[in-house]
C-alpha cells in the first residue's frame, strides 16, 4: 500500500476548505480580525499543502507560475487603481467617499472591499512565487527516498 | 517667467502623491513587463513625471509656502498627510533628478552586468525604491517613514544581490546589509513606538507640538529620541554603524551604487534632520546634549577614520565608499553644531555631495565597462586611453577634495564658518585635516591615471577606448552641474538656508552665538 | 521591585529584544542569524501590542448591536485618540458603555509583520544563493573561501 496514502486522502479532502477558509477570512475582516494579508497567506497555504503533499509539477500544473505573476501585477494594479479613480473622482488619493458622494460610509465599504481584494491577489501571488522560487532549485526527491 | 503657471493644476495638487505612487504602481507593472527595452521606457518616462513633478512642487513650495497633502481625505492627526515643505522639496527634487540622470548611465550599464531574464524586475526593484524613496522625504507620519524606509530598504537589499552576477561577493554584502539595515529599522520603529507611547499620536507635527507642551516630555521621549537617532544613524552611515557600506558600494552593479550613493544616506540624513529638529525640539536638553556630545564626536571621528582607511585600500570603489562615510561625518559635524549656519552647511553639502559622488562613481563604472578595472593600480594611463571620461572623473574628484571654484569647495568653506562661529577652532582644523587626507587618496587615483603609461598587454600599449554616449552624458552633465554650483550657488545657499531657518525659527536659537 | 511584577510584559519584551540581537551577532550560521532577526522583530511586535491595552478594555472588534440600519458599519465615528493604558481612556460616541483597546497598534504591527516576513523571505533568498555559490552557510567557512578569493582578485 503506498505509504502516503492517509496524507493524500486528507489532504485532497482538507485543501478546497482552507481554501474556503481565506475567502471566509478575507470577506469577514469588515467584521473582525482578518482582511487581506492573512487571507492571501491562507490561500497560498492551500497551494502550497497541495504542492508538499503531490508534487511540485502537480502544483505547477494547478497554479502555473504565469498566474502568479499576473496575479501580483493584479494585485498592486487593483489596490492603486482604486486610488487613482479617486483621483479621477476628484478627490484625493484613497478617498473611498467620492465613490458615493451623498453616502460616503458606502463609498468605504466599497473602497475597502476593493483594496482588500488587491491585497489579496497580490499576497497570495508573492507567496505562491516565492514558493515556487525554492522549490524550483533543489531536486525533487521521489517517493521512495522519504 | 512664471514656471509654475505652466504646471496644471491638479498635477501640483496631487502632486505630493503622484511621485509616490507612479513609481510603485509601475514596478508592480514590471512583473509582466517582458522585454527590457520596454522596461528602461517605462522607468524613465516614470521618472521623468516624478521629476518635473518635483521640480514643481518646489516651485510651488518657494513661492507659496508648504503644501499639506491629506491622504484618503482622512484630516490629520487621525489621518496621514504628505507635507512638502522647504526642507523636502529640494530632496524630492535631488532623489527623482538624479534616478533620471543615472537612468540613462543604466541602458548600457544594467546590458553588461544583470542577466538577460532579470533585467526588467531589476527595474521594478528600482521603481520600487525609487518610490520607497521618495515616499520617505514626504511624508508627515512617523510610522509612515517607517514603512516607505523599509519599502527602500528591501529593494536595495534586492539590487546590491543583483551583482551576483558580476561579482559573487555580492550576495554576502546584500546579506550583511540585509541584517544591519533591519536592526536599524527596527531600532527606529521602537523609537517610534515610545513616542507614541509619549504623546498619542503618529503625526509628526502633531507629536511635535505635544512634546512641546510637555516641555520635552518624560524618560519615555528620550529613549524614543536615543532609538530613532541610532536607527536613522544606522541607515545614515554614522561612524561606527558604517560597517554594511563599503561592502554594499563595492560589489552592487554600477547603476546601484550611483544612485545608492546619491540618494539613499540623504533621505536619511533628511529624516534625521526632520525629526532632530521639527519633531523634537532644541529647546529640549536632552536633544542639544545627544547632539553635541554624541553625534559631534561621531562625526568627527567618521571624517577622521574613515578618510585614513580610504588611503589604504586598493579598490577604487571601495576608496570611494569609505569616502562617502567620510562625507557623511561632514554633514552630521554640521548638524551637531545646532545652528543655522551649521544646518546650512550640512544641506548644502548633502546636495553637493549626491552631484560629486554621483559623478565620481559613474566615471568608475564606466571604467569598469570598458575595461574591467577596479583597481587603482590598473588605472595607469587612462588619461590616454579615456580621455573624457577620465576628466570627468578629475573635475568631480576635485570637488570632492575642495578646490575653490567647485561644488565641494562651497559646502566646506561654508562648515567651516559655522565651525568657526560656534567656537570650536579644533573643528576647522579637523575640516582641513579631512580634506588633506582627501586629497591624498584622490591624488593618488589622479597622479596614477595622468602621470604613468597605459599598459601593454600582449605587446601592443592599450588603444584609446572612450566609454558609450549614454555614459558620458550622465557624467558630464554632474561634473558640469559641480562647477556650476561652484562659480555661483546661490541657489542652493538659498534652498539651504530656508531650510535651516524653518528648522531652527529664528528666535529660539540655543546661545553660543 | 514590586514594580518589576506589574510591568513584567515589558521585562519580558526586552529580554526577548537583547536575545533576538544577540543571537543575530553572534551565531556564525547565516539561518541562525535571520532566526534572531525575527526574534528580534517579534519583541517589537509585543512592545506595539502592549501599550495598546487600556485597562478594561475589549478587543477593538465593534460589536455587534452598533451598526447603522443601512447595514454598513458606521465608521465616520470611529476615532480612538488614546495612547496606552497611562494616558486619557476615551470611548466611542455612539457606545458609552463598551470600552475598546486601542485597534492603532494592532494595525502597526500588521504592517510591520509584512515588512518582517520579506525581509526574511529576502534573505533566505540570499542565503539560498550564498549556499549555491560557496557550498556552506556558515560563516567563517564563506569567511575562509572569500579570502582566497580576495587574494586572487589581487593579485591578476
Amino acid at each position: 500500500m503506498n505509504p502516503h496514502s492517509i496524507l493524500r486522502v486528507v489532504s485532497k479532502f482538507l485543501i478546497p476548505f482552507i481554501a474556503v477558509f481565506a475567502f471566509y477570512v478575507q470577506f469577514h475582516g469588515d467584521f473582525g480580525p482578518g482582511g487581506g494579508f492573512q487571507a492571501g497567506v491562507i490561500l497560498a497555504a492551500s497551494v502550497i499543502l497541495y504542492a508538499l503533499i503531490f508534487g511540485l509539477d502537480a502544483a505547477k500544473k494547478a497554479v502555473p507560475p504565469s498566474w502568479v505573476r499576473i496575479g501580483m501585477m493584479i494585485g498592486v494594479l487593483l489596490y492603486g487603481g482604486t486610488g487613482v479613480a479617486t483621483w479621477m473622482l476628484g478627490g484625493e488619493f484613497l478617498n473611498y467617499g467620492v465613490f458615493t458622494p451623498d453616502h460616503p460610509s458606502h463609498g468605504q465599504h466599497y473602497g475597502i472591499l476593493l483594496v482588500e481584494l488587491g491585497v489579496l491577489f497580490a499576497v497570495a501571488s508573492v507567496m505562491l512565487a516565492i514558493f515556487y522560487a525554492f522549490g524550483s532549485r533543489q531536486a525533487e526527491l521521489s517517493d521512495e527516498d522519504w | 517667467m512664471d514656471l509654475l503657471s505652466l504646471f496644471p493644476s491638479w498635477f501640483l495638487s496631487h502632486g505630493a502623491a503622484l511621485i509616490v505612487v507612479l513609481p510603485l504602481l509601475a514596478g508592480g507593472i514590471m512583473a509582466v513587463v517582458p522585454r527590457e527595452r520596454m522596461a528602461w521606457i517605462i522607468t524613465f518616462i516614470v521618472m521623468l513625471i516624478c521629476t518635473v513633478g518635483a521640480f514643481g512642487l518646489l516651485l510651488s513650495v518657494m513661492s507659496q509656502g508648504a503644501i499639506s497633502y491629506h491622504m484618503g481625505g482622512w484630516a490629520p492627526p487621525h489621518g496621514i498627510a504628505y507635507v512638502v515643505d522647504a526642507l523636502s522639496a529640494p530632496v524630492l527634487l535631488l532623489i527623482s533628478a538624479m534616478a533620471l540622470i543615472c537612468l540613462f548611465y543604466a541602458w548600457p550599464s544594467v546590458k553588461a552586468e544583470v542577466e538577460p531574464k532579470k533585467r526588467a524586475p531589476f527595474y521594478g526593484a528600482f521603481l520600487i525604491c525609487a518610490a520607497g524613496l521618495l515616499g520617505m522625504v514626504v511624508t508627515g507620519d512617523a510610522f509612515n517613514v517607517f514603512v516607505f524606509l523599509e519599502v527602500s530598504s528591501i529593494s536595495t537589499y534586492v539590487l546590491v544581490g543583483m551583482g551576483a552576477s558580476r561579482d559573487r561577493r555580492a550576495l554576502r554584502a546584500a546579506y550583511n546589509y540585509l541584517i544591519l539595515g533591519s536592526i536599524g529599522a527596527t531600532f527606529f520603529v521602537i523609537g517610534i513606538g515610545f513616542m507614541y507611547m509619549e504623546t498619542g499620536t503618529l503625526n509628526m507635527a502633531d507629536m511635535a507640538t505635544i512634546l512641546d507642551g510637555r516641555d520635552g516630555g518624560s524618560r519615555v521621549a528620550q529613549v524614543g529620541f536615543a532609538f530613532i537617532v541610532i536607527g536613522l544613524g544606522l541607515k545614515l552611515a554614522m561612524f561606527p554603524l558604517h560597517m554594511w557600506l563599503p561592502e554594499a558600494y563595492a560589489h552592487s552593479p554600477s547603476f546601484v551604487t550611483v544612485f545608492l550613493a546619491s540618494t539613499a544616506t540623504k533621505a536619511a540624513l533628511y529624516l534625521m534632520l526632520r525629526f532632530a529638529f521639527t519633531v523634537f525640539d532644541l529647546s529640549f536638553d536632552y536633544v542639544v546634549s545627544i547632539m553635541t556630545n554624541l553625534v559631534l564626536l561621531v562625526a568627527v571621528a567618521g571624517m577622521i577614520f574613515a578618510s585614513l582607511q580610504a588611503i589604504f585600500l586598493t579598490d577604487v570603489r571601495r576608496i570611494l565608499a569609505f569616502s562617502s562615510i567620510a562625507q557623511v561625518g561632514y554633514m552630521l559635524l554640521g548638524v551637531s553644531l545646532v545652528t543655522v549656519s551649521g544646518i546650512t552647511a550640512s544641506y548644502i553639502h548633502l546636495i553637493n555631495h549626491a552631484i560629486i559622488k554621483g559623478g565620481l562613481f559613474l566615471a568608475v563604472g564606466a571604467i569598469w565597462y570598458r575595461f574591467g578595472i577596479t583597481r587603482v593600480e590598473d588605472f595607469r594611463g587612462l588619461s590616454k586611453t579615456m580621455p573624457l571620461t577620465m576628466s570627468a572623473f578629475t573635475i568631480s574628484a576635485l570637488s570632492l577634495i575642495g578646490v575653490p571654484l567647485t561644488a565641494g569647495f562651497v559646502s566646506k568653506l561654508q562648515l567651516a564658518v559655522a565651525v568657526w562661529e560656534k567656537g570650536y577652532g579644533w573643528g576647522v582644523a579637523v575640516i582641513l585635516i579631512s580634506s588633506i587626507l582627501a586629497l591624498i587618496y584622490m591624488g593618488r587615483i589622479l597622479r596614477v591615471a595622468y602621470f604613468d603609461e597605459p599598459p601593454v598587454i600582449n605587446g601592443e600599449v592599450v588603444a584609446k577606448n572612450e566609454a558609450p554616449l549614454m555614459m558620458l552624458i550622465p557624467m558630464w552633465t554632474l561634473a558640469i552641474l559641480s562647477i556650476v554650483i561652484g562659480i555661483n550657488a546661490d541657489w542652493v545657499v538659498e534652498a539651504a538656508t530656508r531650510a535651516a531657518e524653518l528648522l531652527i525659527p529664528v528666535q529660539i536659537i540655543k546661545g553660543g552665538l | 521591585m514590586l514594580e518589576l511584577f506589574s510591568t513584567f510584559n515589558y521585562a519580558v519584551i526586552i529580554i526577548l529584544m537583547m536575545l533576538g540581537l544577540y543571537v543575530v551577532f553572534a551565531a556564525r550560521n547565516l539561518i541562525k542569524k535571520l532566526v534572531g532577526l525575527s526574534v528580534f522583530q517579534t519583541s517589537v511586535f509585543l512592545f506595539y501590542i502592549s501599550i495598546g491595552k487600556v485597562s478594561g478594555g475589549q478587543p477593538p472588534i465593534l460589536v455587534d448591536s452598533h451598526k447603522t440600519e443601512d447595514g454598513h458599519a458606521s465608521v465616520e465615528s470611529v476615532q480612538v485618540a488614546a495612547a496606552g493604558d497611562s494616558a486619557v481612556q476615551h470611548s466611542l460616541h455612539h457606545a458609552p458603555e463598551v470600552l475598546y483597546s486601542n485597534p492603532l497598534p494592532h494595525v502597526l504591527i500588521l504592517t510591520a509583520i509584512v515588512v518582517g516576513v520579506a525581509t526574511l523571505a529576502i534573505g533566505l533568498a540570499l542565503t539560498v544563493r550564498i549556499r549555491e555559490v560557496y557550498g556552506s552557510i556558515e560563516e567563517d567557512e564563506i569567511d575562509r573561501i572569500d579570502y582566497q578569493y580576495n587574494l586572487e582578485g589581487v593579485a591578476k
